[in-house]
């Protein structure tokens, strides 16, 4: 099982755009969706993780060669709710407002699959030096992402960007964007610009599935399970 | 586009033939984890053990170093939210004391053997000349969305209340969460005359003690009311029993002004269910609130 040989750039770039952990991969929704009603909510839940998963990261990748396959996954979760525990406890101590807006959700970073994903998919298999650049990598994406739903929903929904409000007394704000239903129109508004983008470019790609084998095509016959059916699974 | 999906581990290795391998040469029997690859040794049980348990001394440990660093500064902001909030809702007083609820009345110094944290408390708000001004008292009751905890100022001598502060809420932002941001309607707290009674604003008939609720956050705002209702119903009779004995405590000397080691028995004390039909939070508000 030799891993894909990357570049040390390509470890830090992938998870900032082409591999966004939010807007690609679909990971790490929960927080995404719950915390991201104000850019400052957003910033300290992103930085936060970020912290959680560069600790993470290090630490799996130096010890990796003295936890034993079977018990890998508890002793990560041991060492990411290390993390998080000393996240929580310091935000508390140093910024308690927000830690107050954040609630139970940095506690909950510890079940973020992105960081779990990670140190299983790269820190537990590459040295140190390239698990930190992906690390920093993938976080700093987190950011980005959290912080550009935030900002959509604070501007929209509250007038006001870090709070500072930018449209005057006369806007009136759309309240739903910073409740959960905001969250879902963002990301859902997001995902498709950022699908859209992907695939400019590109040459119209027949949707696959559609294309039925003209000798299967019309059968009086009931199809066999396995046969059209499986082919048009494999979308 | 490639997406890193997380890699198989050695767990899941597809490795079809390794349930009909023969037992090691060995004769060592293997563990549970059938599916052990070849090509790395079943680790022993002891050293599974070992690793997860050096791991957790070593996390604990770190966990420790933390919580000593950050607990007394968690603290105390926690006793300089409600030191505000005092001052707020008392007019900033030119000093405070603390009242202790013991065996139905309030004293200025708890009897030795009581244990201070989980006594109930007020705090008594003093002018430059040692005259008091009134008391804080906090409280906490579920809202629509969650429990609400409030401080209100009440002066005995009169029977008004003084002012009210939101210390914790997650009411709906946008409409109930007004019951913090709507200043309107925190003014409508400052000097009513208890027991409150909340009114829809277009049936106000101008009497003390009414309270104009919020259009669009009616539950929300009852809550304040009942809650401040509910805490007088507890704390008014002996606070004008203290009032009128004349007992001022040593003041302004050695009574030093606790706001730390608030007990979360102040959310125990009031009773579960207030008198008199109560809107439900759970039914649905969103009619109303729209």
């Amino acid at each position: 099982m030799s891993p894909r040989v990357t570049s040390p750039s390509q470890d830090f770039v992938r998870g900032i755009w082409r591999e966004n952990p939010v807007l690609v991969q679909l990971l790490g929704l929960c927080p995404a969706l719950a915390v991201t009603n104000s850019v400052a909510n957003a910033l300290a839940m992103g930085l936060a993780t970020f912290f959680v998963l560069m600790g993470s990261s290090l630490l799996v990748s130096s010890a990796k060669r003295i936890i034993p396959g079977e018990v890998r996954i508890s002793a990560y979760i041991l060492i990411i709710a290390t993390f998080v525990t000393i996240a929580d406890m310091t935000l508390a101590a140093v910024v308690p407002d927000i830690h107050k807006a954040l609630g139970a959700f940095i506690a909950l970073i510890v079940v973020n699959c992105m960081i779990l994903g990670r140190q299983e998919a790269f820190a537990s298999k590459r040295p140190v030096g390239r698990a930190a650049l992906d690390a920093a990598g993938t976080g700093i994406g987190f950011i980005i992402a959290l912080t550009m739903i935030g900002a959509i929903r604070e501007v929209l929904g509250n007038g006001t960007f870090l709070g500072v409000p930018l449209f005057g007394p006369d806007f009136a704000p759309w309240i739903v964007m910073i409740l959960p239903p905001g969250g879902f129109f963002t990301m859902g508004i997001l995902l498709l610009a950022f699908a859209w983008w992907e695939e400019r470019g590109e040459a119209p790609v027949k949707p696959r599935g559609w294309r039925v084998p003209v000798t299967r095509q019309v059968s009086e016959a009931p199809v066999p399970a396995g046969s059209a059916g499986a082919r048009g699974g494999e979308r | 586009m490639s997406i890193d999906l997380p890699t198989v581990g050695p767990g899941r290795e597809p490795s079809s033939d390794a349930p009909e391998r023969p037992p090691e040469a060995s004769g060592r029997p293997r563990d549970a984890h059938g599916a052990t690859p070849p090509s790395r040794p079943a680790t022993s049980s002891f050293r599974l053990v070992l690793t997860l348990a050096l791991a957790g001394a070593i996390a604990g440990f770190f966990i420790v170093l933390v919580h000593q660093w950050s607990e007394p500064r968690i603290e105390a902001h926690r006793a300089l939210v409600l030191a505000q909030a005092v001052d707020e809702v008392l007019a900033s007083p030119a000093s405070t004391s603390v009242l202790w609820l013991v065996e139905g009345g309030f004293t200025t110094t708890p009897p030795p053997a009581a244990d201070t944290s989980t006594l109930d408390r007020v705090w008594l708000g003093l002018d430059e000349n040692g005259v008091p001004v009134g008391v804080a008292a906090v409280a906490a009751e579920s809202g629509f969305q969650d429990v609400i905890r409030l401080i209100f100022g009440y002066d005995p001598g009169s029977g008004t209340v003084l002012g009210m502060k939101v210390l914790e809420s997650r009411e709906t932002p946008g409409l109930g969460d007004k019951i913090e941001k709507d200043s309107a309607f925190v003014a409508e707290f400052r000097n009513a005359r208890a027991p409150l009674r909340g009114v829809k604003p277009n049936k106000a008939t101008g009497a003390e003690g009414e309270i104009d609720m919020i259009t669009g956050a009616t539950i929300s705002s009852e809550a304040i009311v009942d809650i401040i209702n509910n805490r007088l119903d507890v704390v008014a009779a002996p606070l004008e029993r203290f009032w009128s004995s004349g007992d001022r405590g040593a003041v302004g000397d050695d009574a030093v002004t606790r706001y730390d080691e608030v007990p979360d028995a102040d959310v125990a004390t009031e009773p579960a269910h207030a008198p008199g039909p109560r809107v439900h939070p759970t039914e649905t508000e969103q009619g109303g609130q729209e």
